[in-house]
């Protein structure tokens, strides 16, 4: 439990870094947390608040770790640079969590052929999970599933939807 | 390509509860079409107790998406005679019919049904051909397909296609989560009649018919992981062929049935696999850091094409049932995907890109001649009729995915809407059915 804590602490504080903001995260029991998690509404109010957060760190919203999507461009399986950071929090995140692990799902826009899309998919999901295991995290905390075009997060058909449809998602 | 709305047809079919409607349009073509009248066939039976669907009405419904037919309207008709001793050929000279189809349905014992039809050469003034057929109440409207089918053979010299099937995916959104349902359904050629075979939350993608037509194969996403399923149409029972780390893709059964060509990715990187169904074992075809999917099958069972963007681009490469070095077959574009050869081997039809739009296209073998065959945004899946006189392809249509198809020569064009949900991914079924589940 007290390694736990302090891994969590390494990692709000990276996250911090990396954000650059001014809230301060605590925590004194995983197990407590979690309760407090389920105590409905605690966790958003204390963070609207600009106090302190108490939850899980994949949950704070001021943390790099709230964002588990990142984008790619048409066509494009290359990590673009502004997730970079994003990236580099969730590496922090699982080497400190050696017991957690991600699922990287790659998606593609509705454009072309879906057996093509999911091999597009494929290789976004690759990509992100290149970058995590280059950034030290184990294979074992790594798996990939690629749904192509099949699940679209913007039921649209124009440019706006597309882009936002070309993702990489961390599911944890 | 030019847009004539010459004709449009809807066929708005009574179905069950639960099946959704399912609309035919043909939105172009008919230049040069055989007029032909078919005249509906007279029941003789229990004047309270019809048949449950009109043969001549189907049949000529068949004809007319044929592209190659078209059939006069019953308001045009000058007479309907359901006899051959009734028939006046100075009716139909007049009204410039070069053929005519006459018939008539029996009862015959209990549930059955006797159905008899003459062709005749209208300016001859000869009977062409004519046939007695036997049948029941569910398959009445098969055997009218046939009749459509003999009349078609007759007529054109090739054979028809009216009595095939289709599959595809639907997917409709419902409640405030617009949760997904993604259904594999199975119809008619004539969109009538549609059985949803697998019903999932998940993903479900191509699907693929087996040469007897007995079987689909098909990818599901259901337990978060993509596996390749074989169902039987019959029995709805069903098997797990593949469930590998990585994609189980795109299934392409061979021309003998003992093959199933398949997309694994469990190595690092999709690659094309032919998988020995009897045996289960796996053989790699393609080895190469590039996407390489969507196989399909020559008809000789020689070849295979398949998707690679090796060269940059998603293009059509060729390689040997042996393995050994691909080739490229498509140049003209920057994207072709998804191809299937013709039933006679020599045209390929695939996703092409047209300046940023998506479109069916269709190149010949021989003459490398490249035609784009459609005209929408995002085209896609497209597949032959087992006659290859058609395609029948995805588009979308205010939003909505539809079916479309466009006869292999380009002259006709028909979207065939069903009323709810997206529809997508058909494909057509081989001739050979020899089970019906219905």
């Amino acid at each position: 439990m007290k390694s736990h804590s302090s891994a969590w602490l390494a990692v709000v504080m990276s996250a911090l870094l990396f954000a650059g903001c001014s809230s301060t995260g605590t925590k004194d029991d995983a197990g407590a947390s979690i309760e407090d998690r389920g105590a409905s509404g605690a966790m958003t109010s204390g963070v609207g608040a600009g106090g302190t957060w108490s939850g899980n760190p994949l949950d704070n919203p001021n943390s790099l770790l709230y964002t588990k999507t990142i984008y790619f461009d048409f066509d494009q399986s290359s990590i673009r640079s502004e997730f970079i950071d994003v990236l580099r929090a969730h590496a922090a995140y699982l080497n400190s969590n050696r017991s957690s692990s991600v699922v990287i799902e790659g998606h593609a826009d509705e454009r072309g052929s879906r057996e093509y899309n999911i091999g597009l998919g494929e290789r976004r999901a690759n990509a992100v999970k290149s970058f995590l295991e280059a950034e030290g995290v184990a294979d074992s905390q790594l798996n990939t599933i690629s749904y192509g075009e099949e699940r679209p997060a913007s039921l649209g058909h124009d440019e706006v939807s597309w882009a936002e449809n070309r993702r990489g998602v961390l599911v944890y | 390509m030019k847009r004539l709305l010459l004709l449009v047809l809807c066929v708005g079919l009574y179905l069950p509860a639960q099946a959704s409607t399912l609309t035919i349009e043909i939105t172009q073509g008919l230049e040069g079409a055989l007029p032909i009248a078919v005249v509906p066939f007279a029941w003789r039976g229990d004047a309270a107790a019809p048949p449950p669907h009109e043969v001549g009405g189907v049949v000529s419904a068949d004809l007319q998406r044929s592209g190659r037919f078209k059939p006069l309207p019953t308001s045009q008709m000058l007479a309907r005679p359901t006899r051959g001793e009734e028939v006046d050929f100075r009716d139909w000279r007049a009204l410039n019919v070069e053929n005519l189809v006459v018939g008539e349905v029996s009862p015959n014992g209990p549930g059955g049904y006797l159905v008899r039809f003459y062709l005749y050469d209208v300016f001859r003034g000869e009977q062409v051909t004519g046939y007695s057929l036997p049948t029941t109440a569910r398959d009445l409207r098969a055997t009218a397909h046939h009749i459509a089918d003999i009349i078609y053979e007759t007529l054109t010299g090739q054979p028809g296609a009216f009595a095939t099937r289709i599959a595809y995916v639907t997917s409709e959104r419902s409640g405030k989560d617009k949760k997904e349902k993604v259904e594999l359904r199975i119809a008619d050629a004539d969109g009538y009649g549609p059985q949803t075979i697998v019903s999932s939350t998940e993903p479900i993608m191509s699907p693929a018919w087996s040469p007897d037509g007995r079987q689909i194969a098909y990818v599901s996403f259901e337990n978060a992981q993509p596996s390749i399923w074989v169902q039987e149409l019959l029995t709805g029972k069903r098997e797990k062929l593949t469930s590998f780390k990585g994609i189980n893709g795109a299934p392409a059964w061979s021309p003998d049935g003992r093959f199933l060509a398949l997309t694994l990715s469990k190595d690092g990187n999709p690659d094309i696999f032919v998988m020995d169904i009897a045996r289960r074992s796996l053989r790699a075809l393609t080895r190469h850091g590039a996407i390489d999917t969507e196989p399909a099958w020559a008809p000789d069972g020689k070849s295979l094409v398949f998707t690679s963007d090796r060269g940059g681009s998603p293009q059509i490469y060729k390689v040997s049932v042996s393995g050994g070095e691909a080739s490229r077959v498509s140049f003209e574009g920057s994207y072709n995907a998804r191809a299937s050869f013709a039933p006679d081997g020599r045209m390929l039809t695939m996703v092409t890109r047209v300046d940023g739009q998506y479109r069916i296209a269709t190149l010949d073998l021989a003459t490398r001649d490249y035609r784009v065959m459609s005209n929408g945004r995002l085209d896609e899946s497209p597949s032959f009729a087992p006659n290859g006189s058609m395609i029948i392809y995805a588009t979308r249509v205010n939003d909505k995915g539809v079916l479309a198809a466009v006869s292999t020569d380009g002259r006709v064009q028909q979207r065939l809407r069903l009323q709810e949900g997206d529809v997508r991914e058909p494909v057509w079924s081989p001739y050979h059915q020899q089970d019906r589940s219905r």
